[in-house]
């Protein structure tokens, strides 16, 4: 935190409090687990032990490692640990924003543009490059993986409507 | 003998001319994962794995396995030079590295990292020759029991060995076996877990959490520490190297245990990281100069370089003989074998001596290949890291979306690849360890499968899993190396006992 003025303590959320929301997630994750099993049988049938049986106890496992994590971790004395610093986050976010947006693109429009799209967007925004090396970027990276992936190794991957207009 | 025998055909495989051309693509791929950040070893093979579908399985071997060989030397070039361990295993090499590099060594240092490297892996590739086919003929005798026997074994070790609270480890390691568990129950044909989600029918392939918790989750961690590269520039040149070399010799103790700690942590699944750390820490303790380690001294690269490197190499014994890989990455090279049509486990020394022959060999040619391509191309290797990480991090992100997507070519898995990322990011964040939850994902069915098979043959009696001599071993390893901490903290205190 070299920016922030002297005395002035980086905020952002306590890494006790994460703790003990992942310790709460495992948790409701090992009760989704169970209760699968539970509808799928975890009893022996005619084949043996049933498909739930086996999930059934890997759930159990999952539950009580949870609530000792969550023991461990409401009982660990309060400390100023921080899990990140908000603008620590602010800078994770600023990869997992583009990318969810990117993900759900390529359903779309195809995996090429919508990677050309990341990649110019990351660049300016994040980068502030220049639109020469931007651009250069932005469409050869994708140009060079159609040729290998495509061309080279003659695996499809997903196009959309710019392709389709392309004729591929 | 027969071993020295089907090792010279092993060579003759390696030595077609596509095989060589692959193996040096290969390396030179995997020096550029090590070295770029957020491509590591495990999802840079996840990654690359579509591509050898078309490729007989001997070549995509090789090329994956000498990925994996390039991504352990590439890590100890971002160590040295910037001070930035580019794999988790070179952040032992750091603490004398990179001062090496600062007191302008870092040719010495990089020569020494590099060689010492290059013997670790030596080490565990005779090891394994000579050593795998036995353990495979072993193995043979290994009914569902001792199969179930050696999972509970290993994943017993990751509890034990792992610094991580064992807690968090069980939690990971379950959550693993949880995933695995999604989708078509093979023995019954019923499905489950899927809650009705058609796309939850086929599972959660291990490929797409291995790149999304290891190479999504990486850039994350990467972008919140908001780095910029300040690196130290190295050229390497033939004076320099011999020089180095000149001098290891003198370190023969410390190679030599340090070959040792590395492939007892490979084996056993505790991975290169502890192997290094650990082999440091006692080369520190032992050592004439001792003291000055931390300060920039070529045994503080050497140690924990030979210990990475041999644990990294011997994971694969495991792999091979028993099918039940030591590290992530052998676990997706696994995954890659059962792609290719091939079983893993010992009847592949029986089945496919070709394959697994052409895999040893490579391994000891690949390394050779690896040693000279990082020591003539370490400029250009430091000059890749100098590309700043906002054009970097795009593209790594568009090559694991790529990746996500080939592997059953669904765009579900590309979101599902995210997820594993933020995931990844924030348990990393919170002290669980990822390594145990791939190798859960990865080993799940099977260990379920030799799991149930046990307990039909015992009608539901758990005593199957003592009943005899072999299997009662095996399972008094795995919970020796479950409560291995106990076991270790008690006898310390014995001893520190004051006699009467």
């Amino acid at each position: 935190m070299d920016k922030a003025s002297p005395g002035a303590v980086p905020a952002g959320p306590g890494l006790r409090a994460v703790e003990i929301g992942v310790a709460i997630g495992t948790a409701v994750f090992a009760l989704i687990v169970i209760a699968g099993s539970l509808k799928a049988g975890i009893n022996w049938g005619i084949e043996g032990p049933r498909a739930g049986f086996f999930p059934f106890y890997i759930g159990l496992f999952i539950l009580v490692s949870s609530i000792i994590n969550l023991v461990q971790a409401v009982t660990t004395q309060k400390n100023d640990k921080l899990f990140a610093d908000w603008e620590q986050l602010s800078r994770v976010a600023s990869v997992v924003v583009p990318t969810a947006v990117y993900v759900w693109l390529v359903s779309w429009i195809g995996i090429y543009v919508s990677s050309a799209l990341l990649i110019g967007v990351f660049m300016k925004w994040l980068g502030r490059y220049g639109w020469g090396l931007v651009l250069g970027i932005a469409i050869g990276v994708p140009l060079i993986t159609f040729v290998v992936f495509e061309k080279w190794f003659l695996v499809p991957l997903p196009k959309g409507p710019v392709e389709e207009w392309l004729g591929f | 003998m027969e071993e020295i025998t089907n090792l010279f055909h092993g060579f003759a495989v390696v030595l077609q001319p596509f095989n060589i051309m692959v193996m040096v693509v290969g390396i030179l791929l995997g020096v550029i994962i090590g070295v770029l950040p957020g491509l590591g070893g495990a999802n840079g093979v996840a990654i690359l794995l579509p591509l050898t579908f078309s490729m007989s399985p001997t070549s995509a071997i090789i090329m994956l396995s000498c990925i994996y060989w390039g991504a352990l030397f590439g890590g100890a070039i971002t160590s040295i030079l910037f001070n930035i361990p580019g794999e988790p295993w070179s952040v032992a090499t750091t603490f004398d590295g990179h001062p090496m590099a600062q007191k302008g060594q870092a040719g010495e240092a990089l020569t020494a990292a590099f060689t010492s490297s290059f013997v670790g892996a030596l080490f565990a590739v005779i090891m394994i020759t000579l050593v795998a086919p036995l353990v495979a003929a072993f193995a043979l005798r290994f009914g569902p029991a001792e199969k179930f026997g050696v999972y509970f074994l290993a994943f017993c070790s990751f509890v034990g060995m792992s610094k991580e609270p064992p807690s968090k480890t069980v939690a990971a390691m379950m959550i693993g076996f949880a995933l695995a568990s999604v989708g078509l129950d093979k023995m019954t044909g019923q499905l489950r877990l899927t809650f009705g989600f058609m796309e939850l029918l086929t599972g959660f392939d291990f490929l797409i959490a291995v790149i999304g918790l290891f190479g999504i989750g990486e850039i994350l961690l990467t972008m919140e520490e908001g780095l910029s590269f300040k690196g130290r520039s190295a050229t390497i040149n033939s004076r320099v190297v011999f020089q180095t070399w000149a001098q290891l010799p003198r370190y023969w103790v410390t190679l030599l245990r340090s070959c040792i700690i590395g492939c007892w942590m490979g084996i056993t699944p505790a991975g290169a990281t502890p192997a290094s750390f650990m082999s440091y820490g006692i080369a520190k303790r032992t050592s004439k100069n001792g003291r000055e380690f931390g300060t920039g001294v070529i045994e503080g690269v050497v140690a924990p370089e030979t210990a990475a490197h041999a644990a990294g190499t011997s994971a694969l014994l495991p792999m091979l003989a028993l099918g039940v890989p030591g590290s992530p990455t052998a676990a997706v090279l696994l995954g890659g074998l059962l792609i290719w049509g091939l079983q893993p486990g010992p009847m592949l020394f029986v089945e496919n001596k070709e394959f697994v022959w052409g895999l040893i060999a490579s391994m000891y040619l690949g390394n050779i290949v690896g040693l000279i391509i990082v020591l003539t191309c370490v400029p250009l290797l430091a000059a890749i890291l100098r590309i700043p990480f906002s054009i970097i991090a795009p593209v790594i992100l568009v090559l694991c979306s790529i990746g996500a997507y080939t592997v059953h070519n669904s765009t579900f898995d590309v979101m599902l690849m995210l997820v594993f990322g933020v995931l990844g990011y924030v348990m990393k964040k919170c002290n669980y360890p990822l390594a145990p939850l791939v190798l859960a994902i990865v080993l799940g069915d099977k260990a379920e499968e030799s799991f149930r098979q046990s307990l039909l043959a015992s009608q539901g009696s758990l005593a199957i899993f003592w009943s005899n001599g072999l299997v009662g071993t095996i399972m008094a390893l795995g919970l020796i190396a479950l409560f291995w901490p106990l076991i270790s903290n008690g006898w310390a205190r014995l001893r520190s006992r004051p006699a009467f």
